[in-house]
């Protein structure tokens, strides 16, 4: 069984049709990543299967259980955590305020996983700065900390190394590969740098269009020269 | 009407107040379209313009220069400034510093909004934005350039040159069949061809288009390049697309953005070669 199983999936706003019938998979203790330039759809794809906006026809099953119609606060209680592009940190908040709030689906009396602190050193020391104040780069890290919070089944994405710089994007790949490694979660990266998701990747998706154009393991990118169909 | 069609949210001050037209109707004695200079064969030209938002430098030393009846395709990843750019050209958006000219002798930067609407150039945003409760036929007698004050709209009367340019358009954009349906019943993409339909009708000198075949079928994107291509020579027009092979299929020269300024610029099979393009588009 495939840990998430997104099948036919399609997507409208309005009358624009921006899905078509997109079906993707993701399995545990891998990463699968996503690609395509911008505006062909993968962070449509990616709110859909988040529950941020609504699909208009496929299903989504995570853990052999459908999830299609399932609120977003209880996708991320099954066990979905979504790193947004973007971030999204709460600047106003503290740096420890931020990774209480990924507990937000846990019992009010559970406390911040240690581990966090040594995936990410640098949050520990910053535990009582506002987010606001971190860099671009120690904010990527506090939002992957935030969403690994929960001890998600799934963790997913969104180009996390986006305006990023290279030492920090070099980490958080090695968090990446070192959460594939312990098996007990599974990947969903959205890129558009495309020799980091190379790297990392198991499994590859190419969006054009609001379609899938080519999927397959990661060691076969190379040879089906999925670059080609990034660059334009 | 022209402010109503193009802007996407439109200022509750400008939609409330029955004087904004009559603040405008100076433009006549300054000089309306037909009066745009294209003596030195340019219809829009920018020369190292830049503007910031909070330190980040959205464009940056860009310039650009497109011809009379030229359709110039711009393509770039995201934060190229792609947008923003659009927004200086509209008046939406004034740059920090640079120049802005609509032919040799109109000095964009001089003007608003709806004044820049009026001189000629029309923008069409992303999403359609036609009038869903109106027929076809009334959307584009509504997008009719001329006077639209409160007397002169309500005595007016459909002349017959009017009515054979509102015939020619709905020609122009293969919606003659659907005359009087009503606009909301449209499928997506005949709302964008109508809303095109409607720029058209003010007789636009330059045409800016912000991704117009997103979400359309197949067959709608087809329509769309033809459409584009009987446009070409008679308006100039500026396309911003994600589109790659819609783009291959209308483009003569693309420009391609990246961090606020031109990157390269030349065919599509030139860009798509060009080293540079593929490194930012590789996300390197």
């Amino acid at each position: 069984m495939k840990l998430l199983e997104l099948s036919n999936i399609n997507q409208y706003y309005g009358g624009s049709h921006i899905l078509r019938d997109v079906s993707i998979s993701a399995e545990l203790g891998a990463v699968t990543v996503l690609l395509g330039r911008n505006g062909v759809g993968k962070t449509t794809l990616l709110k859909s299967l988040m529950g941020l906006i609504p699909i208009r026809s496929g299903t989504i099953s995570f853990n052999g259980l459908p999830i299609q119609n399932l609120p977003c606060d209880q996708r991320a209680r099954a066990g979905i955590g979504f790193v947004p592009q973007g971030r999204d940190i709460f600047n106003r908040l503290t740096v420890e305020e931020n990774l209480r709030m990924g507990l937000a689906s846990k019992p009010a009396s559970s406390d911040i996983p240690a581990e966090l602190f040594e995936l990410f050193p640098v949050l520990k020391q910053m535990l009582h700065r506002k987010g606001g104040d971190l860099s671009g780069g120690q904010q990527q890290q506090l939002a992957i900390a935030r969403a690994l919070a929960s001890g998600p089944k799934l963790l997913v994405l969104d180009e996390p190394t986006e305006g990023i710089q290279p030492s920090i994007i070099k980490e958080i790949g090695r968090v990446i590969k070192m959460l594939a490694a312990r098996a007990d979660m599974g990947i969903l990266l959205c890129e558009q740098y495309y020799d980091f998701a190379e790297e990392l990747a198991d499994y590859y998706v190419v969006m054009d269009r609001g379609e899938v154009i080519s999927q397959g393991p990661g060691a076969e990118m190379v040879q089906r020269g999925v670059r080609q169909l990034v660059a334009i | 009407m022209s402010t109503l069609v193009q802007s996407e949210e439109p200022s509750p001050q400008v939609l409330n107040n029955p004087l904004h037209y009559s603040s405008t109707s100076h433009l006549s004695s300054l000089g309306r379209p037909s009066d745009v200079n294209l003596a030195h064969g340019r219809i829009l030209y920018l020369e190292d313009v830049s503007v910031s938002f909070d330190g980040f430098k959205a464009i940056n030393n860009l310039s650009l220069d497109i011809s009379p009846g030229e359709l110039r395709c711009i393509i770039g990843p995201n934060g190229a400034g792609k947008t923003t750019m659009m927004d200086i050209i509209t008046g939406k958006t004034r740059p920090d510093k640079g120049q802005v000219y609509f032919g040799s002798n109109i000095n964009l930067l001089e003007y608003n909004e709806p004044e820049i609407a009026q001189l000629g150039i029309g923008r069409k945003f992303q999403k359609p934005t036609v009038f869903e409760q109106l027929s076809v036929f009334e959307n584009l007698e509504l997008a009719l350039k001329m006077d639209k004050r409160v007397k002169a709209s309500v005595f007016f009367k459909l002349s017959s040159t009017q009515k054979s340019r509102l015939i020619e358009v709905l020609e122009t954009i293969q919606l003659q069949d659907s005359l009087n349906a009503q606009a909301g019943n449209l499928s997506h993409g005949q709302k964008q061809w109508l809303e095109i339909g409607m720029l058209l009708m003010q007789e636009p000198k330059l045409l800016l288009l912000d991704e117009p075949v997103a979400g359309m079928t197949d067959q709608e994107t087809h329509r769309t390049a033809e459409l584009f291509l009987t446009l070409k020579g008679k308006h100039s027009l500026i396309v911003v697309e994600h589109d790659m092979s819609f783009i291959k299929t209308i483009s003569e020269k693309v420009t391609v953005l990246s961090e606020g300024s031109v990157l390269a610029e030349g065919t599509f099979d030139q860009v798509q070669a060009n080293e540079e393009v593929i490194e930012v588009y590789l996300g390197r």
